[in-house]
C-alpha cells in the first residue's frame, strides 16, 4: 500500500477501460450464460432456473447436428485453403517479383470488401442453375471445355459448405499472405547464408531454417481464421439466406432468438460459440504470454 | 526493440497530471454510465407540441411502399396536428424489422402502432402483454359487421381482437404460362391432383421445368398448399388446435404428394427468390409456379418498379392450386395498438382510419391485395384482383401457415427445421414424426 503513488496513477488511468470491459464484455457474457440456464423460452420474459434444459434441447436437435457438420466442413476448408494460398502467394512474392507492391495490394484488396458484398457477387459466381440458365463459374468451366467441373456449389448435398468457404478464402488469403510475408522478412539473412555455406540446398534452407521461423505466424493466422470461421454469419446469410441447407450455428442463433423467440436456446448457442472460440484462443494466449516472458 | 524504448526517460508528463486525468476519466465514467440508461424521460417535452404518429412497418419497396405513401398523404391532410412519422426497416417479410421491434418493445419504447401478420404471429406480443385488445375500435366503427365473421374468428385470441387487418392476400394460387401449356399439349388447366400430375408430366416431356420453385420459405409455402388441398379447410383448421391430427393418414398422403411434386421442380430452387421462380414461368422456361398473389403484382406491375409488365390472362394465367378450389388460403398485414404507445389517441385514430373503406380502397389496388372489408369498389382493382374479390366473397377461409396466421413463430420455426431436414433426406416418416412432435409442443 505504501507504493500507492507508484502504481496508483497507472491503475486509475486504465480503470475506465477495465470497468467498461467488466460491464460490457464479462458482464454481458455472464448475463448470456444466465439466460441460457433459464426457462426464458418465449416472448414472455422469465428468469427461473432451468439448468441445462436448453443445452439438452440442442443436443437432441437434428438441425443443430447439421449446423455443426456445416461449420466443421466450412472451417476446415476455409483454414486450409486460406493458409495454403496465403503461404504460396507470400512465397512467390518473397522470391522477388517485379512490382511486388502492386501484387501485394491486389491480393489484399478482397479483405476490404465486406462479406455481404462479397456474398452477393459470389452468389452469382456460384450459381447452381443447370443448362442454359447457368451463370458465373459454371459457364466459365463450360467455355474452357472442362464442363464436367460444373457443379451445384453451395447446394451440394455433402460438400456444399466447402463451396461456401470459397468466398471466405478469396477474401482472407491476401491477409494471410501479408502475415507470412512479414514472417519471411523476419528471417535474418545471415541465417540463410550460414545454412547455404554449410552446403544446404535451397529446399533444405526452407525446410530447416525458414519454415520453423514461421511457426508463430502460422499460429496467429490459424487463430484469426478460426475465430472468423466459427462465428461466420453475414457471408452465409448473403449467399444462402435462412435455409437449413447452408445453416451455421450463428445463423441458427439468430433464428432461435428473433424468429422462434426461444431466448434460452439462442443464448445456449451463443455460449457454445464462445466456448468453441475459447478452445482456440486460450491456448494461444497462454502460448503468447509464455513466449513473451521467455523473450 | 521494446527494451530500448523503455530506457528512454519516462516522465515527460508529471505524475500529478496523470493522476488528475485518471481521476477525471473515472469520474466521467461514473457520471456517463447511469445516464445512458435513462435516455427516455430526460428528453420529455409536452406531448401536444411534438405529436408525431410513429408507425413501424417493413413496407419499404414496391407496391406496399407506394400504398403506404398514399395512406400517409391522406393522414397528414386530415391530421395536421399529429403528422405521420414513417419508421420502416427494410428486409423481406419483416425478418429484420421484427428483430428491431423486439428490441424496442423490450426497452419499453414502443411505436404508436406496428405492423404484424394477422393471426397467431401476433400471439407472442399478446402473451408478453405488449399490445392492447382493440375490440372497442371494431364496435365503434362497425368493422365487426363489415369484415367477414370467419376472418375475425380466425384472428381472435381468447375472444379478443388485437389488430386491424389492412389487406388480404391469397397464398393458394397456381400461376402458369398459357403459351407453354399450349406447346406442351396441356389443354385444360388442372384442378385436381391427378390432372395436375398429368399436366406436370406433359410439361416434363416438352422439356420445360414443370413446376418452378424458390428458396426454403417458398418450399414451405408449396407444402402448405399441398396439405390444404389434401385434407381440406376444416381439418386444416383443426391441425392448429390442441390435439391436431398430425399423425393422420391424410398428412401422410399429403407429405408423399409433396415429395412427388419436388421431383418436378428445378434443381437450383434453394438459390432462387420467389421472383426468380416466377420469372421462370414468365420467360416460358417453366410451366407452373405456386406462390401467393403478390406474384400478380410482380407479373403485371410496371417496368419502372422492377416488375415484368405482362398482360394478365394473355402472358400469364392463374387458378386455385389443384384441390383447393373454393378455399381462400389467406394472410393479412395488420396494425396493432402497443401498450404504452406514446400518442395513444392518435394511434386509435390511425387504426380506425386503416379499417375505413377509403383507406382500404386506396391502399389495396396499389399494394396488389384486396381489402379485408366486404364493401370494396371492384372498379378500382386490376384483372386478377377482380377475380380475387369475387372468390373472397364465396370461398371458405383457411389461414396461412407460412405467413403467420395459424401457427406461432416458434411453431413455424420448428416446421422450418423439420422441412429443411426433409428436403435433404426426403424421409416422409421422419418428417411426419417431427411435425407431430412440433404439434404437441406448440399447439
Amino acid at each position: 500500500m505504501r507504493n500507492v503513488r507508484r502504481w496508483g496513477p497507472g491503475l486509475l488511468l486504465v480503470s475506465p477501460s477495465i470497468v467498461l470491459i467488466l460491464v460490457f464484455v464479462f458482464g454481458l457474457i455472464g448475463w448470456n450464460i444466465k439466460v441460457s440456464l433459464s426457462d426464458w423460452r418465449s416472448s414472455v420474459k422469465s428468469s427461473n432456473w432451468a439448468g441445462l434444459a436448453a443445452y439438452r434441447d440442442l443436443n437432441s436437435d437434428p438441425a443443430w447436428t447439421e449446423n455443426l457438420h456445416h461449420i466443421l466442413l466450412f472451417t476446415v476448408t476455409f483454414i486450409v485453403g486460406a493458409l495454403l494460398i496465403g503461404l504460396t502467394l507470400a512465397f512467390l512474392l518473397e522470391k522477388g517479383v517485379r512490382g511486388e507492391g502492386f501484387f501485394r495490394s491486389v491480393y489484399l484488396f478482397p479483405m476490404a470488401v465486406s462479406f455481404i458484398a462479397a456474398g452477393v457477387v459470389w452468389r452469382w459466381l456460384m450459381n447452381p442453375a443447370p443448362g442454359d440458365r447457368s451463370t458465373g463459374l459454371n459457364v466459365v468451366f463450360d467455355k474452357l471445355g472442362v464442363g464436367f467441373l460444373g457443379n451445384q456449389w453451395y447446394l451440394g448435398q455433402n460438400w456444399g459448405m466447402s463451396a461456401m468457404a470459397l468466398p471466405a478464402i478469396w477474401a482472407l488469403s491476401g491477409y494471410i499472405m501479408a502475415l507470412f510475408l512479414a514472417g519471411f522478412r523476419g528471417v535474418p539473412e545471415e541465417l540463410r547464408e550460414a545454412a547455404r555455406m554449410d552446403g544446404a540446398s535451397e529446399a533444405r534452407v526452407y525446410r530447416h531454417v525458414v519454415f520453423p521461423y514461421l511457426r508463430p505466424v502460422t499460429l496467429s493466422a490459424l487463430i484469426i481464421l478460426g475465430h472468423i470461421s466459427i462465428k461466420v454469419f453475414d457471408l452465409i446469410v448473403a449467399i444462402g439466406g435462412k435455409q437449413l441447407i447452408t445453416q451455421t450455428p450463428a445463423v441458427y442463433m439468430w433464428i432461435q432468438i428473433y424468429d422462434a423467440q426461444d431466448y434460452a436456446k439462442g443464448a445456449a448457442i451463443a455460449t457454445l460459440l464462445l466456448l468453441g472460440i475459447s478452445v482456440l484462443i486460450i491456448p494461444y494466449l497462454i502460448y503468447t504470454v509464455r513466449s513473451e516472458r521467455n523473450a | 526493440m521494446i527494451r530500448s524504448i523503455r530506457k528512454e526517460p519516462r516522465r515527460r508528463i508529471g505524475r500529478a497530471t496523470v493522476l488528475r486525468v485518471a481521476l477525471l476519466c473515472a469520474l466521467g465514467l461514473v457520471l456517463v454510465l447511469p445516464a445512458a440508461g435513462y435516455g427516455g424521460p430526460a428528453k420529455k417535452t409536452s406531448p401536444q407540441a411534438s405529436c408525431q404518429l410513429q408507425v413501424f412497418s417493413w413496407w419499404t419497396g414496391g407496391g406496399e411502399a407506394a400504398g403506404l405513401t398514399k395512406l400517409i398523404g391522406i393522414w397528414n391532410k386530415a391530421n395536421t396536428s399529429c403528422p405521420f412519422k414513417n419508421e420502416t426497416v427494410a428486409g423481406g417479410a419483416g425478418s429484420n424489422a421484427k428483430a428491431v421491434l423486439a428490441q424496442r418493445l423490450a426497452a419499453h419504447k414502443p411505436p404508436d402502432s406496428f405492423q404484424g401478420h394477422a393471426g397467431a404471429e401476433l400471439r407472442d406480443y399478446i402473451k408478453a402483454g405488449q399490445v392492447e385488445p382493440i375490440d372497442f375500435i371494431y364496435k365503434q366503427y362497425g368493422f365487426d359487421k363489415i369484415m367477414p365473421k370467419t376472418l375475425l374468428n380466425q384472428i381472435k385470441y381468447n375472444g379478443h381482437l388485437y389488430s386491424v387487418p389492412v389487406n388480404i392476400h391469397r397464398a393458394n394460387v397456381l400461376w402458369y404460362n398459357p403459351k407453354v401449356l399450349k406447346t406442351a399439349g396441356i389443354t385444360k388447366v388442372p384442378t385436381t391432383w391427378a390432372e395436375f400430375i398429368a399436366a406436370l408430366d406433359k410439361a416434363k416431356a416438352a422439356n420445360v421445368i414443370p413446376l418452378s420453385l424458390g428458396e426454403q420459405w417458398t418450399q414451405k409455402h408449396l407444402l402448405e398448399t399441398v396439405i390444404l388441398a389434401t385434407i381440406g379447410p376444416v381439418r386444416w383448421a383443426a391441425l392448429w388446435k390442441k390435439g391436431g391430427a398430425w399423425s393422420s393418414g391424410g398428412i401422410t398422403t399429403a407429405l408423399n404428394r409433396y415429395k412427388t411434386l419436388l421431383t418436378y421442380t428445378n434443381s437450383d430452387a434453394a438459390s432462387l427468390t420467389w421472383q426468380d421462380a416466377g420469372k421462370l414461368v414468365a420467360d416460358g422456361k417453366a410451366a407452373f409456379n405456386i406462390m401467393g398473389d403478390w406474384q400478380d403484382g410482380y407479373f403485371s406491375g410496371s417496368k419502372a418498379g422492377d416488375n415484368l409488365a405482362l398482360k394478365p390472362k394473355v402472358d400469364y394465367g392463374w387458378t386455385a392450386v389443384p384441390g383447393t378450389g373454393g378455399v381462400y388460403d389467406w394472410l393479412s398485414d395488420s396494425f396493432t395498438l402497443p401498450k404504452g404507445a406514446p400518442h395513444r389517441a392518435a394511434a386509435v385514430k390511425w387504426l380506425a382510419f386503416l379499417g375505413s373503406k377509403k383507406a382500404q380502397d386506396t391502399f389495396n389496388p396499389v399494394k396488389g391485395s384486396i381489402p379485408a372489408r366486404q364493401d370494396a369498389n371492384p372498379k378500382l382493382y386490376g384483372t386478377y384482383l377482380k377475380w380475387a374479390l369475387q372468390q373472397w366473397k364465396n370461398d371458405k377461409l383457411a389461414g396461412s401457415l407460412t405467413h403467420g396466421v395459424v401457427a406461432s413463430n416458434a411453431w413455424n420455426t420448428a416446421v422450418d427445421t423439420a422441412l429443411g431436414l426433409f428436403l435433404q433426406s426426403k424421409d416422409v416418416a421422419k418428417f411426419q414424426t417431427a411435425l407431430v412432435a412440433a404439434g404437441k409442443k406448440y399447439a
